[in-house]
């Protein structure tokens, strides 16, 4: 028998309540963010544009590295178009929120006081055309992360935008977010409890590996834990923790498996190094522990799944919190993206209950 | 003086004679490079007050860099190492890694010839000395052409068996620029390897200078990832298939997350390197070994998972990395409690099969 | 087993495509160069609209810096993790460990009245594949659902379980 049909359109479904931790939502066009800016700065902001460390760009797998099919029917990049995020993603996923982390370069602008305008405007951006149409909806603070005194005067401003849930960085800054220049950023942060969090990418002045620029995409995409792990390093060696014991910090997109052999590494080290920081008061790993969250995209995938379950345990699922990354080509779709069933408590955790109560989402 | 022996080592520990992968001889000072360089160089050494490559590798007061009486300055003495470690352990080879921090001199013929230098006082006062020592090629990394001579020159004697190249560089190392370096070493079947330290004048992360010496300590597994990813992306293997090379000094408990992610993002961007005809971590177990020191694992049941974890019982190369500080007690150094297939592999069989030249 | 009405013959030109939905599977069709094929428009790998994505040529190499290109538009990368799947074949090419997906035999048959002015899009001989650059690399058990597929005059029809 021939039968002809109809196309019908079709959902997937997760087991449990999803949050989405790293939403990249863009503005429609360059002039977008000018709108939310000071005229002296707009009229900068069109006519010199952004000024990073120039010299790491890969092109990416795919155009704006998105998926090839999140580009709006209605125009404009991946992630510009609330209806289209809203049936792609909120609705699609039926999720219970999700986080915005946009990826505009505030912090990355060697003109420090270009990059404080350009990052209260995407603050205000984000409020405007985003959370406010759209309850699910959280979003970080933008700051101009290399200088204390701005990044801290635009935490305290933004701090009245309760759904504005963390302080915004890259992973590559110009230091090791231990030393000492970020600290004024921290003290304001942990003023308002606000975690601080850093996502893939960023330039700070330094090749992108300690050894050089890679030659591929594919290092530069791959190769990112390096930049992760260092920081990780510095924050907890430096007593970071010890001066700020509120202060909690997000992994944004660096995937996580390493965590548990750089907390052996880093105890090791520590015995036979204490000498150097004597006033440090923990072992490392317990730092580690209590003050770093991490989101899972892009997941990890051993080679045997039980593998993937260890990593689980060591690192907790209380510090697990899901994210697919959209639009990214390297989404994680929640029903499909742990590569193992999880006893029912840990996927929950992961799913969304970390990061309901991490982020004190109803 | 009076210099303390050591007691020997139960053999059960090792279950036999052992291949010590990661040993350091220290130049005592530019003197004893003197009788190996010329005229000229010994009064440009001199006038300048040149003493030596300046690294951040080792401190010099610490006990990691440098176990209690183990000479002056440490790793100097033969006589020490072989009542430290050769005696005790029951080393039937040992081989030396000689880190002197050729990539920091930055006139290219100052380091060709202090490298040349270090070699042949590597042969006069360890090689011909102590039948049990091989030892590694100092080369200026920075400078391919100059280092594929000297690599030339020194693999005519079979007691070296690999080139030292340090694990941080200002171009990574599986960049074309280096290949003069790979073919050079690949003709002679002379292995590669990537130690821990090195001084080339870029930050040792993504993300500028750590303040603390123990970061860079910690720091230079992830330095070895870089370097391990770029390696096989740029398809130094696929290149120089009889290539090996040994990562020493750096850890290997990161091993299992860095091959997941490498194979993970390979299976999707493989277009962009299209040489890479397999799985990064196949090339990694095939193509590279780690030396067992330091040992982060905190206990045998950690130990264990990160080798199956691995994926291959013939990935860690024993050392002792004397006279380095990793470890107290020899448990610390070789743990008690390893299954004894792999005990052996660890200890001797590993490296038999890995060095082309053992 | 059912054959389904999914296209007509001008819906599809060589190096085109087509989704449908067809008995509750989203399935994708292709022309190359006139023959028609059929895959599952779900990614083994997590699930993402594997037919949406963009159509490549096959490239390797044996050393660095060497580039062998061929096949122009036979590869469909799908739009998330790029994961890369043969349209005759369904076979993924480089994943040789891994989860396991249901095969589907793959028939491919030529329509019996192509329209008269159906051309290949390419001229294609010079780009064959060499045998051995397929060969020596490792099928993955990564298949793409596959399905037979023929054409009655007009028609493009796929033939899928019930």
């Amino acid at each position: 028998m021939v039968q002809t049909l109809e196309q019908a359109a079709s959902r997937r479904k997760t087991r449990f309540a999803v949050i989405d931790c790293d939403i990249h939502t863009a503005p429609k066009n360059d002039k977008v963010l000018g709108k939310y800016m000071s005229e002296r700065w707009r009229k900068h902001h069109e006519q010199f544009g952004g000024r990073g460390h120039a010299g790491a760009y890969y092109p990416r797998a795919n155009m704006n590295a998105a998926r090839t099919d999140s580009w709006p029917p209605s125009g404009g990049p991946p992630g510009s178009d609330l209806d289209f995020l809203r049936e792609q993603l909120l609705d699609g996923w039926q999720m219970d929120y999700g986080v915005m982390t946009p990826l505009v370069g505030s912090g990355g602008q060697i003109n420090l006081e270009y990059g404080a305008a350009h990052a209260t405007a995407t603050n205000e951006w984000q409020m405007a055309e985003w959370i406010e149409p759209e309850p699910r909806l959280r979003g970080s603070i933008c700051v101009a992360y290399e200088d204390g005194e701005l990044s801290a005067q635009e935490i305290h401003r933004a701090s009245k935008y309760k759904q504005l849930v963390q302080v915004l960085l890259s992973a590559r800054t110009t230091e090791p977010l231990g030393r000492r220049k970020y600290y004024p950023m921290y003290e304001a942060a942990v003023e308002h409890d606000l975690p601080v969090a850093f996502h893939f990418g960023g330039s700070g002045g330094s090749p992108i590996t300690a050894a050089g620029f890679p030659s591929f995409y594919y290092e530069d995409h791959a190769g990112m834990p390096p930049a992760f792990e260092a920081q990780v390093t510095s924050f907890i060696f430096e007593g970071v923790f010890d001066r700020f014991p509120t202060l909690k910090i997000v992994l944004i997109e660096g995937a996580f498996a390493w965590l548990p052999a750089l907390g052996w590494r880093m105890d090791r080290a520590y015995a036979k190094l204490k000498d150097e920081v004597p006033t440090l008061q923990r072992r490392p790993s317990e730092y580690l522990r209590d003050h770093f969250w991490v989101t899972t995209q892009p997941m990890d995938e051993p080679h045997n799944p039980d593998h993937f379950k260890r990593i689980v345990d060591n690192i907790g699922a209380d510090r697990l919190m899901f994210a697919t990354d959209y639009p990214h080509w390297d989404f994680d779709a929640p029903d499909q993206a742990l590569p193992v069933r999880l006893p029912e408590e840990q996927e929950r955790a992961i799913m969304a209950e970390t990061a309901r109560s991490f982020y004190k989402l109803a | 003086m009076t210099e303390v022996a050591t007691a020997s080592i139960d053999q059960k520990l090792t279950g036999g004679p052992v291949i010590d992968c990661d040993l350091h001889n220290t130049v005592p000072k530019i003197d004893a490079l003197f009788p190996y360089l010329s005229a000229y160089w010994r009064e440009y050494c001199t006038q300048s007050a040149f003493r030596g490559p300046v690294d951040t590798a080792y401190p010099k007061g610490h006990k990691t860099t440098a176990r209690p009486n183990s000479g002056t300055p440490p790793g100097s003495s033969l006589e020490l190492m072989q009542q430290q470690v050769l005696d005790p352990w029951n080393v039937e080879v040992g081989i030396l890694n000689c880190t002197y921090a050729i990539e920091s001199v930055h006139n290219p013929d100052t380091a060709a010839n202090l490298a040349q230098a270090v070699n042949d006082w590597q042969v006069a006062e360890w090689l011909d000395k102590d039948s049990r020592l091989r030892a590694s090629i100092v080369v200026p990394v920075q400078q391919p052409e100059m280092a594929a001579k000297e690599i030339e020159r020194a693999a005519r004697d079979k007691r070296f068996v690999q080139v030292f190249m340090p694990v941080r560089s200002s171009i990574l190392y599986g960049n074309r620029h280096f290949h003069p370096i790979y073919e050079a070493a690949a003709k002679h079947d002379l292995g590669i390897v990537l130690h821990f330290g090195g001084a080339p004048g870029n930050p040792p992360t993504p993300s500028g200078w750590p303040s603390l010496y123990v970061e860079e300590y910690v720091g230079m597994g992830q330095v070895c990832e870089s370097q391990i990813m770029n390696i096989i992306a740029e398809g130094v293997f696929d290149r120089f298939p009889t290539l090996r090379m040994t990562i020493a000094e750096c850890g290997w408990a990161w091993v299992p997350a860095w091959m997941w992610r490498m194979d993970k993002e390979w299976k999707g961007l493989r277009r962009e390197i299209p040489w890479v005809r397999e799985a990064p971590s196949e090339y990694m177990k095939k193509y590279m070994r780690w030396t067992l020191q330091p040992i982060d694992p905190p206990d045998i049941l950690q130990f264990l998972r990160i080798v199956e974890e691995m994926g291959s019982e013939e990935l860690l190369l024993f050392s002792t990395d004397w006279p380095h500080g990793q470890w107290d007690a020899p448990e610390e150094a070789m743990p008690p409690d390893l299954p004894d297939g792999l005990r052996r592999k660890v200890a001797y069989e590993n490296a038999k099969a890995f060095y082309h030249r053992l | 087993m059912a054959k389904y009405v999914v296209a007509t013959v001008d819906e599809i030109p060589p190096g085109g495509k087509k989704i449908v939905e067809v008995a509750g599977r989203s399935i994708g069709l292709f022309n190359l160069d006139g023959e028609y094929f059929a895959l599952r428009n779900r990614c083994p790998h997590q699930g993402g609209p594997l037919c949406e994505g963009r159509i490549a040529g096959f490239v390797i190499g044996d050393t660095p810096g060497e580039y062998r290109y061929s096949r122009p538009g036979e590869i469909l990368r799908c739009p998330w993790h790029g994961w890369e799947f043969d349209i005759r074949t369904g076979q993924s090419w480089f994943d040789p460990k891994g989860v396991r997906v249901r095969a589907y035999e793959v028939a491919v048959a030529s329509g019996s009245s192509l329209p008269p002015d159906a051309q290949p899009a390419l001229n294609t001989a010079d780009m064959r594949a060499d045998e051995d650059d397929m060969a020596g690399l490792e099928k993955g058990p990564y298949v793409a659902e596959t399905y037979e597929v023929t054409v009655e005059k007009q028609y493009v029809l796929v033939n899928v379980p019930s």
